[in-house]
């Protein structure tokens, strides 16, 4: 039992920071513009096919660095060539604009690289297993992910608040026309900030994909978790997108490690459940297998209850 | 400034104005019953039925989807749960008829998916309709994330991985009529498409339907005029889950099986595709969408294995540069057609989409040369490409297409500001009016 709470706390601190990544670009892309990004999780899908297709002629470490940056390029002409141009028809087109976007680069994955998973492969360096606890071993690899997820969350923060151009991001994202009338150039702080938050979704691509799996369907695994972690978190804040990631990533591992059905605990109880046989589907039905559901559960019951979210001020 | 969905506003304005003859109320509904009746007698291709039943649904479907988006300002991630909800519905009753448990001839069939439809609506509208906007489309998004799980988990009702079957001939008949062959269910769809449509037109001229374009536009001032928004909301998102419902009973009818796919994100992201093309702002956009993202979807994958891109790249093009979409795009041409200058726009529009026309091909060429080079079997080098046979290991082809996209590029840039000047200049008030 220790050891399942011990090795799930772990897996879920790893999942949850690899969530932040996604998220707090995500999330800061929505408090400056107000558009919900549905192209974010595909540019974290391009930034691991990028980052494989380099891992081929130099190894791995290289593709640490260019993938996201041609990831953050991309991003920023973007914004600058398709999204500021929908965005005088109003929000819906924006969200639609990046729907599309979305669509198109899952398409254009598949057209380059094809439809089979890619062996993109942790680096020879960190494959050993870090330590032995128990009977269960922690690879060296995931030690490495929570070390740069940790670095980027510091590295954001301390730009955010401890710098002139951090300052001005802050600003920009609840009073862009008082930074305007400063002399900033406020689409172009928009088209960093994009370029920025792809670069960092494009980083978690290249090192989520050895461990999740580089293949088409990737940006589909995680888009929608990552909205419900910058919906959770609260849009706009990055405390809150950071405290959601946790949450969901140590939920999820939890609820996938037990194997409790609602019928095997109402019979612990004493309740004969079995003799409600139209039912009986929802019976049988255990924590593990409802794992991916509660995510969505989640988001559902905290629109309802506190549209905000936990740490959000705002609704749209 | 903000400017919400400017092609939405114009749905409201323009009726009312006047009454006009009952031949301009009625005329068009008859003359499309006319066309439906005799189309399966025009069209001679076999395997032209089945695409019409297929765009007759899909018609449905986009027209209740733009209940929500373009006359209720919800934008909805999820809209194909209501369709698949329907259509299993639809598919257990139809079951539970051929057992000789429940008397439900098969026209009646698409009623039992709307209820399907609307029961589910009704429950999920109680909570998401409270507020528009965002929080609606992330409500959206998240129910249909938990359906699409939810229909591997329960598979007494979705029927897990492999859906749900059944049989439209095992029914009860009605005065009848049986349904064997494409054209039989053509009839049936055509009838029910028909009757939606015009139902759902009425709906949106009815106070309720109004309302609902009031709260999109500004929800403060409905509420001062004291109707509560959510409750306006909750009205149509009810009446689009009952059509969506429809949808999938015709589709349970047509197909007669539905899977969990049915109910997916992809069929709602669809179903957004295509009335998005279609253009959000009119009545008719939806349908004009749905028959050509059908049609498109059908011929397409007939000839590229990359079709969805095109589709994707179409999409694009839609919302950067005619957000109205295409009936958006006709509607625009009212004033100059009642100016008698449509004459005057056939040269510069001719100009504009002939460069087009040489960029999309440079276009399309490279696409297919990329899809080639990736997934050609070994050895293969050549592929036959519009009317040519290219060798796509050789430099030539790659630069003569890149040239195409340059070019026509070039040219969009001297043809689309005349072609935009000419439209602006038909569009003026002629002068001796």
């Amino acid at each position: 039992m220790l050891e399942l709470v011990f090795f799930s706390t772990l897996n879920g601190l790893v999942y949850g920071t690899l969530l932040f990544m996604l998220a707090s670009g995500l999330t800061l892309i929505f408090g400056m513009m107000g558009v919900l990004n549905f192209a974010h999780a595909a540019f974290y899908m391009l930034g691991a096919y990028f980052a494989y297709t380099i891992s081929l002629y130099t190894g791995f470490w290289p593709g640490l660095v260019v993938a996201p940056l041609a990831v953050g390029l991309l991003g920023a002409l973007t914004e600058r060539y398709g999204l500021r141009l929908v965005h005088r028809f109003g929000h819906v087109a924006e969200l639609i604009f990046t729907f599309g976007v979305a669509i198109v680069i899952g398409e254009i994955v598949q057209l380059v690289w094809g439809r089979p998973a890619k062996s993109y492969e942790v680096p020879a360096v960190l494959d050993f297993p870090l330590f032995q606890l128990f009977r269960s071993s922690f690879p060296a690899y995931k030690a490495f992910m929570l070390g740069i997820s940790a670095a980027i969350f510091l590295f954001l923060f301390a730009i955010l608040t401890r710098t002139r151009a951090g300052l001005i991001i802050q600003a920009s994202l609840t009073h862009p026309g008082t930074v305007g009338m400063l002399g900033h150039n406020v689409p172009r702080i928009f088209m960093i900030v994009f370029g920025i938050g792809s670069a960092l979704a494009g980083l978690a691509g290249v090192i989520a994909g050895p461990v999740l799996g580089t293949f088409p369907g990737m940006a589909q695994v995680l888009g929608s978790i990552v909205f419900v972690v910058v919906v959770i978190g609260g849009l706009g804040s990055l405390t809150g997108a950071f405290v959601a990631s946790v949450l969901i990533g140590i939920v999820q591992t939890f609820a996938v490690a037990l194997n409790i059905s609602v019928g095997g605990v109402a019979s612990a109880v004493g309740i004969p459940v079995e003799s409600l046989p139209a039912l009986h589907d929802l019976w049988r039905v255990t924590v593990a297998q409802v794992a991916p559901i509660l995510p969505y559960v989640l988001l559902v019951l905290v629109l309802i209850v506190r549209p905000t979210g936990l740490f959000g001020t705002r609704e749209s | 400034m903000s400017t919400p969905a400017p092609a939405a506003a114009r749905s409201v304005s323009q009726a009312d104005a006047t009454r006009p003859s009952p031949l301009r109320l009625y005329g068009l509904w008859v003359a499309a019953a006319v066309v439906l009746a005799v189309l399966p007698y025009v069209l001679r291709a076999p395997a032209a039925v089945p695409v019409v039943n297929q765009m007759g649904i899909a018609v449905v479907f986009a027209l209740s989807y733009n209940m929500l988006l373009g006359q209720g300002g919800m934008l909805s991630f999820g809209h194909a749960v209501y369709f698949g909800f329907g259509g299993f519905f639809a598919a257990h009753a139809l079951n539970l008829a051929a057992r000789q448990g429940l008397w439900l001839p098969v026209p009646l069939v698409p009623i039992m998916g709307g209820l399907g439809g609307l029961l589910f609506a009704a429950v999920v509208g109680s909570f998401s309709t409270n507020r528009a906007g965002t929080v609606f489309a992330m409500i959206s998004l998240g129910i249909a994330e938990m359906m699409a799980a939810s229909s591997l988990i329960f598979d007494r009702f979705f029927g897990g991985e492999e859906g749900i079957t059944t049989n439209r001939a095992k029914a009860a008949s009605l005065g009848g009529l049986s349904f064997t062959t494409d054209r039989d269910v053509y009839y049936l769809i055509a009838f029910w498409a028909l009757v939606s449509a015009g139902v759902m037109y009425g709906f949106s001229r009815t106070p309720a339907g109004r309302m609902a374009n009031a709260v999109r536009d500004n929800p403060e001032r409905a509420e001062f005029v004291g109707y509560s928004q959510r409750w306006v909301r909750y009205v149509s998102f009810c009446a689009s889950g009952l059509f969506a419902g429809v949808a999938g009973g015709l589709f349970a009818v047509n197909y007669e099986i539905l899977t969990a796919e049915n109910m997916g994100l992809g069929a709602s992201g669809a179903v957004l595709l295509m009335t998005y093309i279609g253009g959000i702002g009119t009545f008719a956009g939806p349908i004009l969408g749905a028959i050509v993202f059908t049609f498109l979807q059908s011929m397409l994958s007939d000839y590229t294995s990359v079709w969805l891109l095109y589709l994707g790249l179409v999409f694009l093009a839609v919302v950067l540069f005619v957000p109205f979409g295409l009936a958006g795009v006709l509607a625009m041409h009212g004033p100059a057609s009642r100016n008698r200058r449509l004459g005057r726009l056939v040269g510069p529009y001719a100009a504009a989409a002939a460069v087009m026309l040489i960029a999309v091909i440079g276009l399309i060429g490279c696409l297919e040369m990329v899809y080639f080079f990736v997934s050609a079997p070994a050895g293969q080098v050549t592929k036959r490409l519009f009317w040519l046979t290219v060798n796509v290991r050789t430099a030539t082809p790659w630069l003569a297409f890149l040239a195409l996209i340059v070019l026509g590029g070039l040219g969009m840039r001297w043809a689309g500001p005349r072609a935009a000047a000419a439209f602006a200049d038909a569009n003026l008030q002629h002068p001796d009016r």
